[in-house]
């Protein structure tokens, strides 16, 4: 397979194989309807070739990588301090946790451990990320089902968060921030306070979505016992974070695996909800907003003093080894498996998304469902497209 | 039959009244486009809205409509073409003839049709036809789903709109308008020496009204047959330009009409108390149009605050809620009818 021709064909061959899976679907009875790969639900690029009899799903079956830019590849060809840079634009919407584990691996690797303060800021702008992230969820969910109200506000409210990381790190959405042994630069003058007052505010944002959706009883109507993933399923189809936890799985990367970073020096806890549907879904997330804003208000408390920089070589050679660091990130577990050989660069890259998990779930949970819901457990699920075509 | 007194009878009086319907229909289809769809929900959303085009964006809705007028006439590989062209002209017929029979003043009526409200229900239904044409017609998956939960989500909530009518024609003992409005303006509530606008007594009446009024239009928290989110945009899917122009148009002016409509019936229509002669006949175009917009206002506010229903979810509120409160109206309206 060395031959570049040889490869083409193979990829051509694949794409055929593909295109005629959906074919024989598409000639069997009943009305075959594609969702994506320009259809609002997708949010983005995701297409779902969904079976209906009637407006009961009979089959879906999700088709990704319209979107995929070979990420994966790409950190072979770059150094360590340029991979941050691509993997930024992983999940775009918590951009700064994507770059954390990387970072951590190769810290790891080197044997390197950022200092403390570093710790913290890094702490404060993942939750940030967080919260940056999932408030488009909060928002965009009621969208889905038709208020298209909340959304604006979310969206109107998000920008606390985002001017708060835009003016410590630069970027409003893909800050760059993390070195490898700390961070780019010092908070600014001022950034903690209002950091603090900023999260007010999202505790705010909390509660009026709170009144505005999820007491709304068409809200709940259309989306209790709708999309059930009992327990046993969830574990076995992998999924994480949030989906995870609604259904009952009480696993949190940030409290029960220890990594260089400032979760466990401060109160908080793991919500853990048992329906397993999508209220369930959203509620919690709802709840894991708030807990962030918490989580936030204590480190900034409790910020040390001292350097945000480790001694590092100018530049960076990580030394050969293989290491795995995954975090919990706003959409689950995110981990990265890299491969050194001592160059400037990673020999190879895995990288473990959240998103990809949760939607190889989608052909087991669509079936018999009616196409109103297929939206609600699209939108409750939760995924982002470059998440997981990446 | 009393009729517009400057237009007087004839057929060339019967032209001049289709030219004013032609203007008065987009013109306040426009006003509602601007008002509710612009800017009431911008405002809601907490931010502007259009305020290019004119003072405050005014005329974005005239910059909206000529560039749809610019667009290429599309239509889908293997659509029914004349079905296709068709559809969107059922629509804004059904629309028109919803306008013939508003009155807007004491002697300001296109027909005085003596069975007018029987009629508003009738021609009203039309646009189910012109639905299900549009989504078959378009050889699209998405628009047969959607014109089909419009034809059972339209057809099932015609049946609450005529049921709280009926009280109103209960009270009143007229199927006329004008009889309507005539009846609440020197009517009393039920021997009471209060003047009695139908929204007093007829309550339930009312509020199953909008409801299904919301329904008919297919508005928010009935917007299944459109649901951009599910089946991007329903039975309009394949539409654009002129042909999507004339379906939005007639969205609007629809609102506007069963606004009217639910005015005229439950708000006592064009009359103000104590206010008789030349002066109402001034005045009363002005007054119906102030109602209306209150209505209006009502349907959009719902609209821009709820989330959807689903379609099970929709026709079980119109069979077993709508339907059984409608009936126990009738029954109490006919007892106290009766009895008083």
């Amino acid at each position: 397979m060395s031959n570049p021709s040889n490869w083409n064909q193979a990829s051509y061959i694949s794409a055929q194989a593909a295109d005629a899976r959906i074919n024989i679907e598409i000639e069997s009875e009943g009305t075959v309807l594609n969702l994506g790969p320009q259809h609002p639900a997708t949010h983005g690029t995701l297409r779902i070739v969904v079976k209906l009899e009637g407006e009961k799903v009979v089959s879906a079956d999700p088709v990704c990588g319209y979107m995929h830019r070979g990420y994966e590849k790409l950190t072979e060809v770059r150094t360590y301090a340029q991979v941050t840079t691509l993997i930024n634009r992983i999940d775009w919407l918590g951009s700064f946790a994507n770059e954390v584990p990387f970072i951590l691996a190769a810290e790891k690797l080197m044997e390197v451990e950022a200092p403390p303060r570093a710790q913290w800021i890094r702490t404060i702008l993942f939750e940030m990320a967080r919260i940056a992230n999932l408030s488009v969820f909060l928002g965009e969910m009621g969208v889905q089902l038709g208020a298209i109200t909340p959304v604006f506000y979310a969206f109107r409210d998000r920008e606390f968060v985002l001017n708060l990381i835009e003016s410590a790190t630069g970027g409003r959405f893909h800050p760059n921030f993390d070195r490898i042994g700390g961070l780019k630069e010092d908070l600014p003058k001022g950034w903690l306070q209002s950091t603090q007052q900023a999260m007010v505010k999202m505790r705010h944002f909390c509660d009026e979505l709170e009144q505005m959706l999820l007491e709304n009883e068409i809200f709940q109507a259309r989306c209790k016992g709708v999309g059930v993933i009992p327990a046993d399923v969830a574990l076995n189809y992998g999924l994480s974070g949030a989906n995870l936890r609604a259904s009952g799985v009480d696993w949190d990367i940030r409290r029960d695996q220890d990594c260089a970073l400032a979760w466990k020096h401060c109160d908080w806890k793991v919500h853990v909800l048992d329906e397993g549907d999508s209220f369930a879904r959203y509620k919690l997330r709802l709840q894991e907003v708030r807990e962030s804003t918490h989580i936030i208000d204590q480190l900034c408390q409790s910020i040390p003093s001292g350097s945000i920089m480790a001694k590092v070589p100018k530049i960076i050679r990580v030394p050969p080894g293989e290491a795995f660091v995954n975090t919990e990130n706003p959409l689950g577990e995110m981990g990265y498996y890299v491969i050194s050989k001592g160059g400037l660069g990673p020999f190879r890259t895995k990288i473990r998304t959240p998103s990809f998990n949760n939607i190889s779930i989608l052909p087991w949970l669509l079936k018999g469902v009616y196409l109103p819901d297929v939206i609600t457990i699209l939108a409750s699920l939760y995924f982002i497209l470059g998440d997981i075509d990446r | 039959m009393i009729s517009i007194a400057v237009l007087g009878e004839g057929y060339l009086f019967l032209i001049g009244k289709a030219i004013l319907l032609l203007i008065v229909i987009p013109a306040f289809s426009m006003l509602i486009g601007y008002s509710f769809l612009l800017k009431m929900m911008s405002h809601m959303q907490d931010r502007l809205g259009p305020m290019e085009a004119g003072p405050h964006g005014i005329f974005q809705l005239l910059a909206d409509g000529l560039k749809f007028l610019q667009k290429e006439d599309l239509m889908p590989n293997g659509s029914d073409r004349f079905i296709f062209k068709a559809a969107p002209i059922v629509m804004l017929v059904s629309t028109f003839l919803l306008y013939v029979v508003i009155p807007i003043g004491p002697h300001m009526v296109l027909e005085n049709l003596h069975t007018g409200i029987f009629y508003v229900l009738g021609v009203s239904s039309i646009s189910v036809i012109a639905i299900l044409m549009a989504g078959w017609a378009s050889s699209n998956q998405y628009s047969l789903l959607g014109a089909l939960r419009a034809g059972g989500q339209l057809i099932a909530y015609e049946i609450p709109l005529v049921l709280s009518v009926v009280g109103v024609i209960i009270e009143s003992g007229t199927l006329s308008l004008q009889g309507i409005v005539k009846a609440q303006a020197n009517g009393n509530l039920f021997g009471l020496p209060i003047r009695n606008q139908y929204l007093i007594s007829q309550f339930i009446g009312f509020f199953i009204f909008l409801i299904s009024a919301q329904a008919e239009l297919a508005q928010t928290p009935f917007d299944m047959p459109l649901a951009e989110t599910e089946i991007v945009a329903g039975y309009m899917t394949e539409y654009s330009g002129f042909r999507f122009l004339l379906f939005y148009l007639s969205e609007t002016a629809t609102a506007f009409a069963l606004s009217a409509i639910a005015s005229t019936l439950f708000l006592g229509g064009w009359a103000v108390p104590f206010i008789h002669g030349t002066l109402a006949q001034v005045i009363g175009p002005f007054v119906l149009l102030a109602k209306t917009m209150l209505i209006a206002f009502l349907i959009f506010w719902f609209r821009f605050s709820l989330p959807r229903f689903r379609e099970d979810q929709l026709q079980a509120f119109a069979w077993k809620f709508l339907i059984p409160l409608g009936l126990v109206n009738i029954l109490i309206t006919a007892i106290f009818k009766v009895a008083l």
